[in-house]
This record gives C-alpha cells, sequence and structure tokens, in this order.
C-alpha cells in the first residue's frame, strides 16, 4: 500500500441529529488515497449514521465533507458514480442467477456491454465461481454470496469502497478470504473504508478511527493505539474507550 | 450512459416478475377464470324453473294459462297436484320452484263476477329469483287478462312497455366484465407493486439501488413500467375474453376506454408506491393491499352491491374508492357508448386522485431514503 499522502475523503465537524438526538457529534476526519480505513465503534456509535452520510443516502446536519474528490452537499451524484458501498445485509437479489446481478449493477453503473462481459468473466474466474455462473443467488452458500456481494460492490472500479459490517455472521475461513479480497482492491488502489466490530480485524487496517457516543475518541495506526493507550490488543484499546468508568479514566 | 443504466434496471424486473411462475399464473388465470365464473355460472337470468299446478277448475281458462306459462321457455312442468296438502311437500322435495293454483270454477266466476282467482305461491328461500319468477308468471297472467278484455270496453287501463335498455337480455356478464377487470388491476398494479418494492427494502437491495448511480425517479419509474405492462395486457386479455366468449358489447369508443384504463392503472400504481413507502415489509404490504385496497374496493365500488342502496355513510365513504369512479366509467363506455362529454367529469375525479397519491407517495420515498 504506497500511499501518496494524498486525502481522499476529508470530512470536518460534520454532525447529524434526528430530532433531539445527536448520532454523529460534530465528526472530523481524513483518509488517505489506498488508505484501508477503519471505522469502529460499539452499536449504536454513530457508525452506521455517518457511513450513511458519506455515501449521500443520508443528508448530513451540518458540516463539510468531500469525498472522491466531490462535496458532499453539492456534487451527491458525481459521489455515487465513484464510489462502491456494500451493507450489513449484501445486496444480491436472490431471485437472479449470479451472472445476472453481475450484469444487474455493472449496468446500473453504466458499464458498456463489452466491458460489463470482460469484468464479469474477471469476477467469476477470480473468485472461482465457474460452476455457479447460472444458479441462483438463493442456491449458493452464504460464504460464496458474501464473497460476490463485495465483487459486485466493486465492478464499476470505485475510488472508495465503503462497507458497513461486511463480516457478520461469516465463518472464519470466509472472513479470511474476504480480508484477501480487501487488500487486493487496496493493491490496486482501491480505498477501503469499513465498519466491523470483530477487534482482530482492526489489526488488519493501516489506520482505525473509534466512535464512542457520535464522536471520534481516537484515530491512529493499530501499533500508535495500542502505545497510546497501554494496551497490549485492539481489544483492551477499545475497551479503555468504550466504558472509560470501568477502566483507567482519562 | 443514463439509458442503458434504466433499460438495465427495467430488464431485471422483467426478469424478477417472469421468473416467478406461481404469480404470473395466478394474475393471468384469475381473471380467466373469473370472467368464465361469471359468464357462465353466477347468473340472474331464469330458464326452465320447475313448476307445479293445482287446478282445480279444470276449465278453459286454467288449461289456457297453464299452456301460456308452460310454453314460455322460462317454466317447465314438473308435477300436476291433486291437493293443497301437495303442496308443501313439493316445495320441501326442493324440486319446485313455484306452484299455480286455479280455484274452483276459474272461468265461470271471470265471466259472471268478472273477477277471477289464481294464486301464486313461490319458493322465497332465495328471494331474488322468488321475485323474478313471480314478476315473469305475472307478466303473461296480464297478458292473458288483456286478450280476454278485447273487444269490450275496459276501464281505463295503463300499460307498461318495459325494456331494459343496453343489456336487453339481462347477463349478469355484462355487469361484472367491468367488475372483474378493475379488481385485477388494482391487485396487479397496487399490490404487486407495492410487494415488489417492500421486497427490495426488505433484503436492503433498495439501498444498493439508492447509492447507485440511478435517480430515485428512475427506480420508481423502473418498478412501475413492468408492472403497467403486465396489467395492460392482462386487461387486453380479460376483454377480449368477455367480447368473443361473451359477446360482451365495446359500444363507446375503444381509445377512450384504453385511455381510462391507462389513467386508472396509474392511479393504481401511484397507490401501490404509497402503500410501499408506508409498509416496512412485503407482509406488511400485502396486509395492507388486502385490508386497505382489495376490501373496500370489492365492496364499496359497485362492483357486486349497487352504491345506490348503500346506507348514506358508505355512500359517502364510496366517493374515495378510485375503482367506484373507474367502474362507472367502464359501464358508460363499454355498455351505454358513452363519449368524452358524459365520463369528463369521473376521469377529472380519477385524475384528480392520481396526483395526489403520486404527490404523496414520491414525498414519502423521498423522506424515507434522505
Amino acid at each position: 500500500m504506497k500511499l501518496t499522502g494524498e486525502n481522499i475523503i476529508e470530512v470536518e465537524n460534520l454532525v447529524k441529529r434526528f430530532g433531539s438526538f445527536t448520532a454523529v457529534d460534530n465528526i472530523s476526519f481524513q483518509v488517505k488515497k489506498g488508505e484501508v480505513f477503519g471505522f469502529l465503534g460499539a452499536n449504536g456509535a454513530g457508525k452506521t449514521t455517518a457511513i450513511k452520510m458519506l455515501i449521500g443516502l443520508w443528508s448530513p446536519t451540518s458540516g463539510k465533507a468531500n469525498v472522491a474528490g466531490f462535496d458532499l452537499f453539492t456534487e451527491a451524484n458525481q459521489i455515487r458514480k465513484n464510489i462502491g458501498y456494500m451493507a450489513q445485509r449484501f445486496s444480491l437479489y436472490e431471485d437472479l442467477t449470479v451472472i445476472e446481478n453481475i450484469q444487474f449493477y455493472g449496468g446500473i453503473y453504466g458499464l458498456r456491454k463489452n466491458i460489463l462481459k470482460e469484468r464479469a468473466e474477471e469476477l467469476i474466474s477470480e473468485l472461482g465461481m465457474e460452476s455457479f455462473r447460472k444458479e441462483l443467488i438463493k442456491n449458493i452458500p452464504l460464504g460464496w454470496k458474501q464473497k460476490l456481494a463485495l465483487s459486485v460492490a466493486m465492478i464499476h472500479k470505485p475510488k472508495i469502497v465503503f462497507l458497513d459490517e461486511p463480516t457478520s455472521g461469516v465463518d472464519p475461513i470466509t472472513r479470511r478470504q474476504f480480508w484477501d479480497l480487501i487488500y487486493n482492491a487496496a493493491e490496486k488502489g482501491t480505498t477501503v473504508f469499513i465498519t466491523t466490530h470483530y477487534m482482530d480485524e482492526s489489526e488488519y487496517c493501516d489506520r482505525v478511527s473509534i466512535m464512542v457516543d457520535g464522536r471520534i475518541e481516537a484515530l491512529d495506526t493499530p501499533a500508535q493505539l495500542k502505545k497510546q493507550f497501554n494496551a497490549e490488543s485492539m481489544d483492551e484499546v477499545f475497551l479503555r474507550l468504550a466504558r472509560p468508568t470501568e477502566s483507567i479514566s482519562k | 450512459m443514463n439509458r442503458r443504466r434504466f433499460f438495465g434496471f427495467l430488464q431485471k424486473e422483467f426478469r424478477h416478475i417472469f421468473r416467478d411462475r406461481r404469480t404470473m399464473l395466478i394474475l393471468f388465470g384469475m381473471p380467466i377464470v373469473q370472467i368464465l365464473l361469471f359468464g357462465f355460472a353466477i347468473t340472474n337470468e331464469i330458464k326452465n324453473v320447475n313448476v307445479a299446478v293445482l287446478d282445480m277448475a279444470h276449465d278453459d281458462v286454467s288449461r289456457d294459462i297453464t299452456n301460456r306459462i308452460l310454453s314460455s321457455e322460462y317454466f317447465h312442468l314438473y308435477q300436476n297436484l291433486q291437493s293443497e296438502k301437495e303442496i308443501e311437500t313439493a316445495f320441501k322435495s326442493g324440486k319446485v320452484k313455484e306452484v299455480i293454483v286455479f280455484e274452483n270454477n276459474l272461468a265461470k266466476n271471470i265471466y259472471s263476477k268478472n273477477i277471477g282467482n289464481i294464486q301464486i305461491i313461490s319458493d322465497a328461500t332465495d328471494p331474488n329469483t322468488a321475485n323474478t319468477i313471480v314478476a315473469y308468471t305475472r307478466a303473461i297472467l296480464l297478458n292473458y287478462q288483456q286478450e280476454l278484455n278485447k273487444g269490450t270496453k275496459p276501464p281505463a287501463i295503463i300499460q307498461t312497455e318495459v325494456r331494459m335498455w343496453f343489456n336487453e337480455e339481462l347477463k349478469g356478464v355484462y355487469l361484472f366484465v367491468p367488475g372483474v377487470m378493475t379488481i385485477i388491476m388494482m391487485l396487479v398494479s397496487a399490490m404487486m407493486t407495492s410487494i415488489s418494492l417492500a421486497r427490495e427494502k426488505e433484503t436492503g437491495t433498495l439501498e444498493a439501488l439508492m447509492v447507485s448511480p440511478l435517480k430515485s425517479w428512475q427506480v420508481i419509474l423502473g418498478k412501475v413500467i413492468p408492472y403497467l405492462v403486465l396489467s395492460f395486457s392482462i386487461t387486453l386479455v380479460t376483454l377480449g375474453l368477455s367480447m368473443f366468449v361473451f359477446h360482451v358489447p365495446i359500444r363507446g369508443n375503444i381509445f377512450l376506454l384504453l385511455g381510462e384504463v391507462l389513467l386508472f392503472v396509474i392511479t393504481a400504481l401511484s397507490f401501490g408506491i404509497l402503500i410501499s413507502s408506508i409498509a416496512p415489509n412485503q407482509m406488511a404490504a400485502m396486509l395492507i393491499s388486502m385490508m386497505g385496497l382489495m376490501l373496500p374496493t370489492i365492496i364499496l365500488s359497485g362492483y357486486i352491491f349497487p352504491i345506490d342502496n348503500m346506507p348514506v355513510p358508505l355512500q359517502v365513504i364510496s366517493n374515495i374508492i378510485p375503482a367506484r369512479w373507474f367502474i362507472s366509467m367502464l359501464r358508460d363506455i363499454m355498455l351505454k357508448g358513452a363519449g368524452w362529454s358524459v365520463v369528463w367529469k369521473d376521469t377529472c375525479v380519477l385524475a384528480f386522485m392520481a396526483v395526489v397519491f403520486l404527490f404523496l407517495a414520491s414525498r414519502r420515498f423521498k423522506m424515507k431514503l434522505r
């Protein structure tokens, strides 16, 4: 991962309120091009809200953000063309075949027919899914679906791919393969923005931010974070941040 | 590039629809079965009703009247009764629907006293049929009475000449075809669209679509067009079937008819989108369409129960049922041959509803996502 130092995501004082509840409370951070950026936090810490704002699904209450070189408020349409997104619930159509799903998503991202055909073949052989080509999604194992969903989310070679807890409910072997795919993408220059609550996975990230109650409480490389909090593992770092009263208060 | 995106979306929608064979079968099978049922089985026409005659007169008049009644195609002599006691047994057998009793000395009474009595007894377990049978019998008797009075100078008589316009033979299928068409369109347009959108919401694919460069109007349009095509073609099948098998006439302008069909489909589709924006999942979408849409449509649209006979509060409520306006327009155009000058008011009401639904739906849809 050669980081050029160029920022591909810049967030400044971003806020999202639902009525009187502040889900995302004034967060600011930058993500560098080609980085694997871990976005951590307990359930309800505001991760999903933050990600949904960055991909243009929900509009922020206030603040500034620039994603893939475009302004979040004025150029959301441009952002959409340059990002990929995979949600907790992977978004493949159960009643369509593997190849039909690939074609559909390639189509709505505006890929030309010949390019799409090429990409589809490439993707299927990379995943080793030749035998599943014409199988309906509902008939293939969960692990395969998950890997396919990730590849499909990147079919248009986006600059950034947002992954919202992509590995929840997946067995350890598939998780390893999943991370291989993620590294592969990062190698090719795609920035990966990933939320997870598996702390061991955060060790695979270049940099990690930890959200607590809508605020970013820590942001650094895993090694630095462990040093800063004098912890042995990311698990410990996380516990100290999430439950400061139970451990050492800052 | 934009067009390619959209067509890819359309292709996917059609795949969903055609892959679901069972639903397709139901959608195309149901209107056909309903039309056949209404055409062949459910009918208000009376034919070959079994009657029994208790003739205590045995004279020219009673024989003459019996012959007249039986020579019409409506009645069939099942039994000649010998005594009053047998009347009840005849009815209880279930075969006889009407008994005609001629009094003793009928002819004599008519010629000397100017009055003769004939009793008509009918089985009113089915009141509608009983009414119809009695009416037919009286009509025959009235005819006979007029012939008796010929040549003599009768007291002033008001003659009624009844004609059943637009449906001379009182065929039930005429009444039901517009209703069946409406129900099917409602079902395909509103229910199927709402279920299909709710499914995308449930499985999370809607989110993926909203993140993609597809615009939200493209998503909605892509959802709507396949069902528009589907319900339009089902309507054509229904119409064709009723025209060629049951000879239901289309007396008005066919293009006006199809135009109104299109308007109604759009109204129903917007309603479907509105439902799906409220419903969190497929199950809820189906229940809302069933309870909130299908039932009121069937009961309050005038499809089965005439609106004029309803209690006033229900009549008022029926005004907000789109199908009510549509069915009345269909009947006007198909059976009466009415033109634009007649249906423009109903058209406006329907168009207004479509606009309101569409406005609410698009607002709710945006709110949900943004």
